[in-house]
């Protein structure tokens, strides 16, 4: 069934397609700024959680994984909206598409 | 045991400011490679579709590379490696915060700007508001961010040439302006993203060798090599120092670096040349890992000339620790190995310019010549032929700023560029893309409150005040370091208020049909 403009605007299939991609932004967003701010919050608190040592013996800092690991989790949230997006995102966009175009 | 290495200040020898042939021949190979590339792309950029956005023909993967070559910068390169050498772990805090933009880039416009614009982030913000108003606005937002991100990278530029190839300054200047515009005049965006191409994967790979020639000194393990550091320079140089003092001027340039990067309009202008919303979050994706990779490598290659090089060495033929990578490329693999990454260096300084060149061309052209001069209907061939007069032009006012700014302390134009990125660009398009009752008086004042108040602060704080006026410490009007936190909240509030207190009924009404393009693509160029 070929749908026009309107009426698909106001479907609550494309409105839950706008807020749930809304929703993944958001709390996608929170995570990477929980974790970069937080890592600076961190730095600017609390330097000697971060400049403990890893072992006895070394001198690697916790600080120094913690970095990289800050980096990961950034690149890890684009895996993740990534793989949302490719899932479950675009068969629903496609779907909206043919309703609207009638193809 | 770690390997004892005692070099004495002054007992390393260098070919570095002396151009070798190792040196000569590398920077002819990238520079004829590029050209024969832009040799290729002339003869695919004819329309305007291919001059600004390369026919949308770039895949995500190839996007994606080009993304990370547009943003690591020679300074991000030889900048960090130098604070990591000198200045040990705050270097590495530095690094972090340059990625952390690029998910939120993803998460927030990557796709709404594919499927809404055309050629520049303006088509966005104006999508549907009155077009010459916010066109206007939005070019003076995005002009002035390029050109003080080019002032800094060409006076940068000059510097390194003149320390790695012992080129004088004002060659250097004319060297870059003169390769650099032939990429864009006669190839367009295709001639950049190949260019940004192979500079990201030189870059890279250079990156990568070193850092593996580095671990191998210290038998692979990163443990031994920051022992070594500790050894020589205490146990400090692993552990945070005196970067982040004050944690709300930290969150300020954050947040200055996290949205900046959405408001940088040589990024942005990269969403356009790809074929879809799903290429262009693809290309997010691989831009990330590759910027997360480089970042994540940097500090390495610093800790290592730090620990085989000394700090003392480094210091002494560059104060701000600039020339830690090529000294180390020279330790690790001689001339020759010097030779290719002070030819990758050059390269990257070309391919950066040239992605800012042509920002700001399409701004000049697209925006003001075409949609506020020529009221929105200029030809495709009157359009192609103002955007190549905007290039040159550009590009010679950059060489122009460059030798006028020669000495002089630019390193906060950086700072300042995303700070004018994140308060003047970033709310407007924003608001334009998710808030129905944003109005076209609502996006003149965001952008111009952001713009101004970004270039206002920045002079009465510290950076500029203090560090480049000479004023004495303390007399500084704005406490912060980046304007951020106080010029991106005062443009959303600025922007906020007055669209309530103004009417835009055109609109509201197209923002309904601006909704099925900006989540389906229906429509999308």
């Amino acid at each position: 069934m070929q749908k026009n403009v309107s009426d698909l605007l106001e479907s609550s299939e494309f409105k839950s397609l706008v807020v749930k991609r809304g929703t993944v932004s958001i709390v996608l967003l929170l995570l990477l700024f929980v974790s970069y701010y937080g890592f600076v919050l961190l730095i600017g608190f609390n330097k000697s959680f971060l400049a403990q040592k890893l072992s006895e013996t070394g001198a690697t800092t916790l600080g120094i994984p913690l970095a990289v690991a800050v980096i990961l989790a950034a690149w890890l949230f684009t895996v993740i909206y990534v793989v949302w997006a490719n899932t479950s995102y675009d068969p629903e966009v496609r779907r909206l598409r043919a309703l609207l175009l009638g193809k | 045991m770690p390997p004892v290495i005692d070099q004495a200040a002054g007992s390393i020898q260098t070919t570095l400011g002396h151009p070798t042939l190792p040196a000569i021949v590398f920077f002819l190979i990238i520079v004829s490679i590029t050209l024969v590339i832009t040799y290729w792309a002339a003869k695919r950029t004819k329309t305007t579709k291919e001059f600004y956005a390369a026919g949308r023909s770039v895949s995500a993967f190839q996007n994606g590379l080009a993304l990370a070559g547009d943003y690591m910068s020679a300074a991000s390169f030889l900048g960090i490696a130098g604070m990591v050498a000198l200045k040990g772990y705050d270097g590495m805090i530095y690094a972090v915060g340059w990625l952390v933009g690029w998910p939120a880039l993803m998460f927030l416009i990557a796709e709404p700007l594919r499927n809404l614009g055309k050629f520049t982030f303006a088509d966005v913000v104006a999508f549907r508001l009155k077009q010459t108003p916010v066109r206007i606005a939005s070019a003076i937002g995005g002009i002035l961010t390029v050109l003080f991100y080019t002032i800094a990278q060409m006076v940068g530029s000059g510097s390194l040439i003149k320390l790695m190839f012992g080129l004088p300054y004002e060659v250097a200047e004319v060297l870059v302006g003169a390769i650099m515009l032939a990429y864009v005049l006669f190839g367009g965006m295709l001639a950049t993203t190949w260019v940004q191409i192979v500079k990201a994967v030189l870059l890279l790979c250079g990156v990568s060798v070193m850092m593996v020639m580095v671990l191998a000194k210290f038998h692979f393990s990163p443990g031994e090599l920051y022992s070594a550091v500790a050894t020589q320079y205490g146990q400090g140089a692993l552990e945070p120092g005196g970067l982040i003092t004050s944690p709300i001027d930290a969150i300020s340039l954050g947040l200055a670096l996290m949205f900046g990067l959405l408001g940088l309009p040589h990024i942005l202008q990269r969403f356009f040349t790809v074929p879809d919303a799903k290429a262009a979050r693809t290309s997010v994706l691989y831009a990330t890992g590759f910027i997360g990779y480089f970042y994540i490598i940097i500090p390495i290659v610093g800790f290592g000339a730090a620990a085989l090089i000394g700090r003392e060495v480094i210091m002494n033929i560059d104060k701000g620790g600039n020339m830690a990578a090529p000294l180390l490329a020279e330790f690790l693999g001689g001339t020759p190995f010097l030779g290719f990454i002070a030819a990758v260096a050059f390269a990257t300084i070309l391919a950066v310019v040239a992605g800012l060149t042509l920002a700001a061309a399409s701004s000049f052209s697209h925006d003001i010549y075409v949609h506020v001069i020529k009221g929105g209907s200029a030809t495709e061939q009157e359009e192609v032929r103002a955007s190549k007069i905007a290039t040159l032009l550009f590009g010679i006012v950059a060489v122009c700023l460059g030798i006028l700014f020669k000495g002089q302390n630019v390193a906060f134009m950086v700072g300042l560029a995303f700070a004018i990125a994140c308060s003047a660009n970033f709310p407007a398009l924003v608001l334009s893309i998710f808030w129905k009752r944003f109005t076209t008086a609502g996006a003149v004042w965001s952008i111009l409150t952001g713009a101004f108040l970004a270039v206002g602060l920045i002079i009465v704080s510290p950076t500029v005040w203090v560090d480049v006026f000479k004023n004495p410490k303390g007399s500084e009007l704005f406490a912060l370091k980046n304007p951020a936190i106080v010029s991106m909240t005062a443009a959303f509030v600025v922007g906020w208020i007055v669209s309530l207190m103004t009417k835009d009924e055109i609109a509201q009404q197209k923002f309904e049909d601006e909704k099925l393009r900006t989540y389906l693509g229906v429509g999308a160029e």
